[in-house]
């Protein structure tokens, strides 16, 4: 029944407002089976109020979710042994020790006791604690926490995994780590939901929505939104960047403006005749020096791009 | 700079004291209850304790005797029976707490002049009830419109049972099972609950498969274990150091602990439900502790209280449960005779675990 399944996730206009914060705004989303799909967002965005709407923990407001072709709403106890959940906080039990922790989420899931053993054996491996395997989680390192996190959530081979901000408190090497497991376990056919606020690790997802606000600001392939930019990005080479970025970011046609250490990256809209003109003379009305090149948009641009156009009528 | 570094702490406490809404309660609460307990519901001066009466003589004067007692106010005499041995029964099962025998030779006593006229059989256990006995007992025969006179202080003679030497520790450790089981059970249980929260555990486990009724059930039954081995500890030491008896049977008395145990668990459980905080949980407790130290009859006695007091008494779990506890440990009931403060407990249960089962949110919002 689920193979002809396409998405594993698809949501139309859901919305949630706490009192008159609206923390997820008429979210509409398809997320494809067995690929890793990105939520994109700065803290406050929404990410994990979208996250737990999906899992049923909240209610929404408005809208409607359907998960692995169930209802949210009416099924939530049905998906709840076909999902694997991981919470932004480490929430395991840091008193117990790793295999303690992994035996206590296997009796919760059912998983059958003659195959325990060897389940938990071969996530111990998995995992890398085979040296660790009687520490108590609470002493683990955070990258390692999250190791734990992520065997415990997949314990039960779910076929959908919802990651809020998975990475969050590990270092860049286990973060690389971190998300080879995540690739192995898309190829074997698990729907990965991730949300994170780290550039590189969006780049990574087959999909992405960014979020800024509640809204989705942006969907689509992580290359297919960077060519769709809908901006032309500049790298200005200025002897005095600090000068050279107070004078642009006045200029009304100029969306954004980046220090980058001595460089600094300008987003002008599509629509300009000749971006890297309107630079250089901007620049050249200030009596400011500096070498402008056209570059090839990043998913910070795309970021920054979508961001902007979202929250303008705040600022 | 100081003042400023000093104010500014002492806003910052103020501000979160005013968003710690169960915290903010307490400090109005609790003060507001103690004054309600010690200066309302508990008085000193017992009064209407149940008491039944064995009128063997039946004359005119032992009626006038009866109606004497009853004018007091300490005595609630409610019922009338044939025999001593009737009076006896019913101060085992906890009907009364004093009977009063009146002889066949009643009058020829009277008259006497060197013998007590009656008995006073009364609940040994409870310290009030044997000195306000005291006082009744020297309480003059009236005739017709003269009091005879009595060369000795006693007109009746008092006649404890189940405490007959007055050991205070008899009478405290039956009682103290009951305070012990309630503090350590419900702290446990609402803390438990809470701590899973607070460690963010709680949004894992609302996320798999296990069912409210299972979490709440599982954290409930190994502290009922626990709760067992401390009933253990608390008869085996009364018993060895104070030498406290278990009259009736330990099956009965572990029956009935078991009962309560449950009950304030499923307590506990409720006010994890409303405690936020592991701190919140604790001030909870505390509140529930001191009505059952008070009213529970373990420091005064329950008949003795006023109405409104006696009705929050009766809610409490540990009201039964001492009544149990005494019942068996110091006059031999057996836990059928008790039955109706079983089947109180458990009534206590079902409400307190529905609630709390109701009240736990499996979402978030």
């Amino acid at each position: 029944m689920n193979e002809n399944v396409e998405f594993a996730i698809r949501a139309r206009g859901l919305t949630k407002a706490f009192g008159s914060l609206v923390a997820v705004n008429h979210l509409d989303l398809d997320v494809p089976r067995a690929k890793i799909y990105g939520f994109l967002g700065p803290n406050g965005s929404g990410k994990t109020t979208a996250i737990r709407m999906l899992c049923g923990l909240l209610k929404p407001t408005e809208g409607s979710a359907e998960v692995l072709g169930l209802q949210v709403e009416e099924a939530a106890n049905d998906l709840k042994p076909r999902i694997g959940y991981m919470t932004q906080k480490f929430s395991l039990y840091g008193d117990l020790t790793v295999v303690e922790n992994l035996r206590f989420i296997a009796d919760i899931y059912a998983w059958p006791r003659k195959h325990q053993k060897s389940r938990i054996d071969e996530l111990v491996a998995e995992y890398g604690f085979t040296k660790r395997r009687d520490q108590l989680a609470g002493t683990l390192s955070g990258g390692q926490k999250q190791r734990l996190a992520l065997a415990c959530a997949v314990l039960h081979k779910p076929e959908l995994l919802l990651l809020d901000e998975p990475t969050s408190a590990v270092d860049p090497r286990n973060r690389r780590d971190f998300w080879a497991k995540l690739f192995e376990l898309a190829e074997n056919g698990t729907t990965i939901l991730v949300s994170t606020h780290y550039m590189d690790e969006a780049e990574r997802c087959h999909r992405l929505a960014i979020l800024d606000n509640g809204n989705k600001v942006a969907d689509g392939e992580p290359a297919q939104l960077q060519s769709s930019i809908g901006m032309t990005v500049l790298e200005v080479n200025a002897d005095n960047p600090g000068n050279a970025q107070k004078a642009l970011s006045k200029h009304p046609d100029i969306v954004s403006v980046t220090q980058l250490g001595i460089r600094l990256r300008i987003l002008v809209a599509d629509d300009h005749e000749d971006p890297q003109q309107l630079v250089r003379s901007c620049l050249k009305e200030h009596g400011l020096q500096a070498e402008v090149h056209i570059i090839a948009p990043s998913l910070e641009d795309v970021f920054v791009a979508s961001t902007r156009a979202s929250s303008g009528s705040d600022q | 700079m100081m003042p400023i570094r000093l104010i500014a702490i002492m806003r910052k406490e103020l501000l979160q004291l005013r968003r710690d809404r169960i915290s903010l309660g307490m400090i109005v609460g609790l003060p507001v209850m103690q004054l309600m307990l010690f200066g309302y519901a508990i008085n000193m001066d017992v009064r209407n304790l149940g008491a039944a009466v064995a009128d063997q003589a039946n004359t005119h004067m032992s009626r006038q005797f009866i109606a004497d007692l009853a004018q007091t106010q300490v005595l609630s005499i409610t019922r009338s029976v044939a025999t001593p041995e009737q009076l006896e029964e019913m101060l085992r099962t906890g009907q009364i707490s004093v009977g009063v025998h009146i002889p066949a030779d009643f009058d020829r006593r009277v008259v006497d002049r060197t013998r007590t006229v009656a008995h006073l059989l009364i609940d040994g256990a409870d310290p009030t009830i044997v000195s306000v006995a005291g006082q009744l007992a020297s309480m003059p025969v009236r005739f017709d419109s003269g009091s005879y006179n009595r060369p000795s202080a006693r007109t009746m003679e008092i006649r404890p049972f189940y405490n007959p030497e007055r050991r205070t520790a008899v009478n405290v450790v039956p009682g103290l099972i009951g305070v012990i089981l309630t503090l350590t059970m419900l702290m446990f249980t609402a803390v438990a609950i809470v701590r899973e929260r607070e460690h963010g555990n709680l949004e894992l486990l609302i996320n798999t498969p296990v069912s409210t009724t299972q979490l709440m059930v599982g954290k409930v039954i190994p502290y009922i274990v626990i709760g067992l081995i401390q009933l253990a500890l608390i008869v085996g030491i009364g018993r060895i150091l104070f030498d406290v008896p278990v009259r009736g049977s330990l099956f009965g008395l572990y029956a009935g602990a078991a009962v309560f145990i449950a009950a304030n668990l499923s307590l506990g459980l409720f006010l994890s439900t409303v405690a936020r905080t592991q701190f919140q949980a604790m001030q909870l407790t505390f509140f529930l502790l001191l009505p059952s130290i008070l009213l529970s009859g373990f420091v005064f006695p329950f008949d003795g209280m006023p109405k409104a007091a006696q009705i929050l008494g009766e809610i409490l779990p540990i009201t039964h449960f001492i009544r149990i506890t005494r019942g068996i440990m110091l006059r031999g009931a057996s836990i059928f005779e008790l039955g109706n403060e079983v089947l109180m407990l458990l009534l206590f249960t079902l409400v307190a675990l529905t609630a709390a089962v109701m009240r736990f949110s499996r979402r978030l919002d």
